[in-house]
């Protein structure tokens, strides 16, 4: 029973899952590659810093937000960090994590201070925030990039290492650990947290979480704070991959993150969500792509075929399949727009 | 005077009043500031410059005010130039006549209104959200367009194709006149049409339009086809305006589109707002561009100054709204 309940809670979620185990299954025949531990370690290497960025995104839309503004915030995060880390004389991790963390929350406070100060609808003022913030980084650096960056930050660190026997490395660097820790972080705020649940109340009916006596004021700081911690601390771990500061190499990044994350069942209009979708939506981009690299389909086609996936993801999601149809056939497309 | 100001107010809208004034503002500061502002040169490479974003934001006018959001325009756009690009080159390049135009155009549009018959038919039958039908969709066509050209460019078109980017007719731009055209359709079709009635009334209200009998399917599907074909009369234009076409070429330009539509009033949520303070603020932004550009400033400057001052638009709404609720409640 408790089982059934875990699958009509999570219906996206489930229905997403099945569709991943399928298809790792199938390029786990197709191609002998896919389940190597070369490849799953790259997998995760490659992703982690738009997982990061999913699960800040995750509580704005749980919040009945959305933000646009993100990866450009982690653009302006990793030029002022790196103008921190001059004027600290090099720095280090931890103080690493602390700038970029606070100038990032901070960048997310101007967004929930504009949003809740001016009762301005959120995607308006993150399109605002996301000209300015571009615009004013491209202006002030005037579009350069910087190479001379403090060691400790672009050195490499694995977290794990493993020599096959064939004598190909593979390793997990330190953005995954990092990325996992955000995960985790996120999951028990919203799992566990007196304040996470205030955000799904809060998402799901804004007047009746206010006149319940929630502090509307402290759920937009919370959420779009903590989407702009994700966002610098994505930023601070771009960096250790690359090894440079680039004004517009994150320009864009965005809307596939929102993609992905509403994929995982995150509804916009608010108080739905969970960790497990998000992490299943990107990753259902992530080996999608993976998955026709491997296949040696032309690297042209995988935008291609992930939006046609994505498109057909959103228009079947509302098909409700199960114990609904032969209950009540009248209903099986039910409109949700 | 004060009578006649109030009959301008009362005649036009509050908001497109005070969106002149601010344009007025704008026009007699950057004229005060440098003699190069108010010269013919300067006034008519706006004029050429306004029109593509201008008929792209009317592309998203539509979709706003239903209650969704059409992000796929800039990729439309480009799929449509692509189309007219690889009908030209087929009729031979540079040699190629006007009939390969003409049909070209065709295509062009066929294939922005097919590219949005797709989302509409997706919004209106499955029930799934405007904003991730789109943005699959313009996920899906950007693909589409890389996998096509291979992410280069193509160009090499007869010459009469640059004249409708470049030309001038009767001293006025070629493209404004286009941009005019589409702007003066677009707004009958909003304001006195039955499926302009039908757009507001599901911005407002999808299931109280529903039961009262609006055919809130097929005006969605609508509303997403004509947007199609409104990318791909900004495609098309954008093939003679830079005698090229590349996958993502204006891209930067979806999100300023949302920003016009958003100063132009267009309420966020749906069901109010009007085509002409649109155009407004589209002016008014190209000559907050233009303008910085002749003081000195580049086009991220511009760009920062857009963001700032939608921002700074929304707050001054928000803030005369709220003194209008109190004096109403002291009266």
């Amino acid at each position: 029973m408790r089982r059934l309940k875990l699958v009509a809670n999570y219906t996206v979620e489930m229905r997403l899952l099945v569709v991943l185990v399928i298809m790792c299954f199938g390029l786990s025949l197709a191609s002998d590659q896919f389940l190597s531990l070369g490849n799953l370690t790259s997998l995760l290497n490659n992703n982690a810093v738009n997982l990061i960025w999913a699960v800040g995104l995750l509580v704005v839309l749980i919040s009945g937000g959305i933000d646009i503004s993100f990866a450009v915030a982690a653009s302006v995060v990793q030029y002022v960090a790196a103008y921190c880390f001059g004027l600290l004389g090099g720095g280090n991790w931890i103080l690493g994590f602390l700038v970029s963390g606070l100038i990032g929350i901070g960048l997310g406070l101007v967004n929930a201070t504009l949003i809740h100060g001016f009762r301005i609808i959120s995607i308006v003022i993150t399109i605002a925030t996301f000209n300015a913030f571009f615009g004013l980084l491209m202006f002030f650096t005037s579009g350069k990039n910087i190479y001379n960056l403090p060691s400790w930050w672009t050195s490499r660190i694995f977290i794990f290492e493993h020599q096959s026997t064939n004598g190909t490395w593979s390793e997990l660097n330190l953005a995954v650990a990092v990325m996992i820790g955000c995960v985790v972080a996120t999951w028990i705020l919203i799992r566990f947290t007196g304040t996470g649940r205030q955000l799904y109340a809060f998402g799901d009916n804004p007047e009746a979480a206010r006149r319940a006596g929630i502090n509307i004021a402290l759920m937009q700081a919370v959420a779009y704070g903590w989407m702009g911690m994700m966002a610098g601390i994505a930023g601070l771990m771009q960096v250790n991959i690359v090894k440079e500061v680039i004004p517009n190499a994150l320009y864009g990044r965005e809307l596939e993150v929102l993609a992905a994350v509403v994929l995982g069942g995150a509804r916009l209009g608010g108080g739905k969500g969970s960790i497990l979708g998000c992490l299943l939506g990107v990753m259902f981009v992530a080996i999608t792509q993976n998955g026709l690299n491997l296949l040696g389909v032309s690297p042209f086609a995988f935008q291609m075929i992930i939006g046609g996936s994505i498109l057909i993801a959103v228009s079947t999601s509302n098909i409700q399949i199960g114990s609904d149809l032969f209950k009540n056939p009248g209903k099986y497309i039910r409109t949700r727009y | 005077m004060r009578q006649l100001v109030q009959h301008i107010s009362d005649h036009i809208g509050k908001e497109t009043f005070a969106l002149i004034c601010f344009l007025t503002f704008l026009f007699v500061t950057f004229s005060s500031l440098t003699p190069r502002f108010l010269t013919v040169a300067n006034l008519s490479s706006m004029a050429f410059q306004l029109p593509v974003l201008g008929i792209l934001t009317l592309a998203m006018v539509a979709p706003i005010l239903s209650g969704g959001l059409n992000l796929a325009i800039i990729f439309t756009a480009n799929l449509s130039g692509l189309t007219l690009a690889w009908t030209l080159l087929q009729a031979g390049g540079p040699d190629a006549g006007i009939v390969a135009f003409i049909i070209g155009v065709a295509a062009a549009l066929a294939v922005g209104a097919a590219a949005g018959l797709v989302m509409g038919l997706a919004v209106a039958y499955t029930g799934a959200h405007p904003i991730l039908v789109s943005l699959a969709m313009m996920i899906f066509l950007r693909g589409l367009g890389e996998f096509l050209t291979r992410g280069g460019d193509i160009s090499g078109f007869p010459e009469f194709v640059g004249t409708i980017g470049h030309g001038s007719l009767f001293l006025i731009p070629i493209p404004m006149i286009i941009f005019t055209l589409v702007a003066l359709a677009w707004h009958v079709m909003l304001v006195s049409t039955k499926h302009g009635f039908s757009v507001y009334m599901i911005g407002s209200n999808l299931n109280a339009s529903e039961y009262s009998g609006i055919p809130t399917k097929k005006t969605l599907t609508l509303i997403y086809t004509f947007s199609g074909v409104l990318c791909g009369i900004a495609g098309i234009l954008m093939v003679s305006r830079f005698n090229s076409v590349r996958v993502g070429h204006g891209e930067a330009l979806l999100l300023v589109t949302v920003l016009a539509c958003f100063l132009g009033g267009i309420d966020p949520f749906g069901g109010f707002g009007k085509v002409m303070p649109v155009v407004i603020a589209l002016i008014i932004l190209q000559v907050l561009s233009s303008g910085l550009n002749l003081l000195g400033a580049n086009q991220h400057l511009s760009t920062a100054v857009w963001g700032l001052f939608l921002i700074l638009v929304m707050v001054i709404r928000h803030v005369v709204n709220q003194l209008r609720n109190y004096l109403a409640r002291r009266e």
